[in-house]
């Protein structure tokens, strides 16, 4: 068998590939690029004290401090707004996969996951600052003294990031569901088990590997969003707490990521302090390269329940 | 080897059974690989048996239709299921037979368009009458494709006896069972040691033989088995049949399958089923050696399906 050549190919065929192997080099070349590039100037800019200093409203680069406020909030955010979308999502996965009837409510539902997964994020963080600064949401950020709700604060991003991270989690758990062959479940009710228990004790299980798929890009797509943080997050220097209590107050509070401080330090912001914007860049590249990782190495081992069909 | 992989050929009539089994207190012949049969006392063949008084009645089928929107796929079939002997489902592909088996402990009804009519009892009360999940621990299945859950081996087999309810029974309290049904399916000595490992990792012939014991778990009073061999090779076969033939004084046992021989070998009595109809109900010697009817004639002797 030796390898067909292309030399008898018509000439369309011939630009095709020829155009299908460019594509995937160019594609090569510009991660590369960005990446390496990212990569000199994190070495040549980040210091470690960079990671443990809190930023300060200084015009001299000098003394304007670390991203240690930025990072924080970045953790912060990424495992709120995926703790908020973990269990909707899993939950609307299941029932779409699972029961799904009436048929045109479950058409419904679908669309409505895929709305929520094109909507721009710059326009959920309008609709979620519409939402956090009616007076019932008070509780969620703060009221300033003329009486009006202030709308940002981590509870505000989070809720709206839970709606990036969501359709990726409800979409890699569906799918994960829906690999379950027939009869795996009939096994289970033909040993007597309610269908409630057959998803409890078989296929959530079963589906894991897929949950922590879609938790793990849902994160990477969170800690890479700035329009939501710089609109419902304050993007505030440092994070300010509002109210007591240790986390709560936080929560409550206002803050940035390393995407606002990114932005606000690039030439394009108010801050000009590039060789920072650099540095943390290169920090959240970092963050979402490993999610990404993390994402493939899941679903690498998600072969392994493999059942004949 | 030869003497393990039953000789393809026709069925004849009054041929010699084709599963050789070692005599009473003979070393159970490993095969020359190491893998002993084991805790499998050679299953007496008992054709002497297969004519005489029926066992005990568990289920009755009567009158039994059941069709998928409008297409018939069962038709007035009456059949007796009972205890101490193995009922056989044989015929063409699409004939019904595995439609009439998951009626048996209604997961049929997962069809949405499956309607039926007729009577089903088990021990005399009419299986509609029953709580679905209690039938079905009383009528358990094994299926075509060996299909283990995710689980540990030890997990698996204790599926069916966790309660549904709050009340979660601690390991120790399910061990004994688990280690007795794993025993009765004729695995535990291949697995004693490896209860916590993933039930995925075993071998077709294990993981069929585990579905087996996870389904004997709950000490059901009938065994369904839909063509639980067609996935396996010849030696799982084997053992799976000899532990068929074992189960049959503790279970009823009904097994739908396309293979006639095998058929021949492990069930005592035979349903013939063909075009949603039961043709002809009648001993294995019968159905094979004399039947009755042209079609089922046919059907034995390779004429069709």
């Amino acid at each position: 068998m030796g390898r067909e050549s292309t030399s008898s190919w018509p000439l369309i065929d011939r630009i095709g590939l020829g155009l299908a192997w460019a594509a995937g080099l160019l594609l090569c070349l510009v991660a590369s690029a960005i990446v390496i590039y990212m990569l000199v100037r994190g070495v040549q800019f980040l210091r470690p004290g960079l990671l443990f200093s809190h930023p300060q409203p200084e015009l001299d680069q000098t003394k304007s401090g670390g991203f240690l406020d930025p990072l924080l909030g970045t953790f912060i955010l990424t495992v709120l707004g995926t703790t908020l979308a973990i269990l909707p999502g899993v939950s609307i996965a299941v029932w779409l996969s699972e029961y799904a009837r009436p048929f045109w409510l479950a058409r419904a539902v679908e669309s409505g996951v895929e709305v929520v997964a094109g909507t721009p994020s710059i326009v959920l963080a309008i609709f979620g600052l519409i939402i956090f600064s009616q007076h019932l949401f008070a509780p969620f950020s703060f009221t300033a003294e003329g009486g009006a709700v202030f709308g940002r604060s981590f509870f505000a991003a989070g809720a709206m990031m839970a709606l990036i991270a969501l359709p990726l989690i409800v979409g890699a758990t569906r799918e994960a569901l829906q690999a379950i062959p027939r009869h795996v479940r009939e096994a289970s009710y033909a040993l007597g088990k309610t269908k409630a228990a057959t998803i409890r004790r078989v296929l959530l299980p079963t589906a894991r590997p897929g949950i922590a798929t879609g938790t793990a890009l849902g994160m990477g797509r969170i800690a890479g969003d700035t329009a939501i943080v710089v609109i419902l997050l304050g993007a505030s220097l440092q994070l300010s707490s509002q109210g007591s209590g240790p986390i709560l107050s936080t929560l409550r509070g206002t803050g940035s990521t390393l995407t606002s401080y990114v932005y606000n330090n690039s030439p394009a912001g108010e801050g000009n302090a590039p060789e920072k914007a650099y540095a943390a860049a290169f920090v959240l590249l970092l963050i979402v390269i490993t999610l990404n990782f993390a994402v493939d190495l899941i679903s690498r081992r998600r072969s392994a329940p493999a059942w004949n069909t | 080897m030869e003497h393990l992989i039953p000789p393809i050929r026709r069925i004849v009539v009054d041929a010699e059974p084709t599963v050789v089994v070692p005599p009473e207190g003979a070393p159970a012949h490993d095969g020359g690989n190491g893998i002993a049969l084991d805790r499998l006392p050679a299953a007496p063949r008992r054709r002497f048996r297969r004519d005489d008084a029926p066992g005990r009645e568990r289920m009755r089928i009567e009158d039994l239709s059941i069709k998928y929107g409008g297409r018939p796929a069962v038709t007035n079939v009456t059949l007796p299921v009972r205890q101490g002997e193995v009922l056989g489902l044989i015929g063409p592909s699409g004939c019904g037979k595995t439609t009439l088996l998951r009626s048996l402990n209604r997961l049929v009804e997962l069809t949405p368009t499956a309607t039926r009519t007729g009577r089903i009892t088990i021990d005399g009360e009419d299986i509609d009458a029953v709580e679905v999940t209690r039938l079905r621990r009383r009528v358990s299945m094994v299926f075509q494709q060996p299909n283990p859950f995710p689980m540990s081996i030890f997990d698996n087999v204790a599926y069916a006896l966790r309660e549904q309810g709050s009340r979660k029974p601690k390991r120790h309290d399910l061990e004994p069972a688990v280690i007795d049904a794993l025993e009765r399916a004729g695995l535990h000595a291949e697995v004693q040691a490896t209860l916590s490992h993933p039930a995925l990792r075993l071998s077709g012939g294990q993981q069929q033989r585990l579905c087996i014991a996870r389904a004997l778990a709950a000490r059901p009073e009938v065994l369904l088995l839909d063509e639980p061999c067609s996935a396996l090779d010849p030696r799982s076969t084997e053992k799976i049949e000899q532990l068929i033939m074992r189960l049959r004084d503790e279970v009823a046992v009904v097994i739908v399958t396309h293979n006639l021989q095998q058929a021949h070998r492990v069930a005592d009595r035979v349903g013939f089923m063909y075009l949603g109809e039961l043709v002809e109900y009648g001993s294995v010697d019968q159905i094979f050696a004399a039947p009755q009817e042209q079609r089922t004639r046919d059907y034995v002797s390779g004429a069709f399906g």
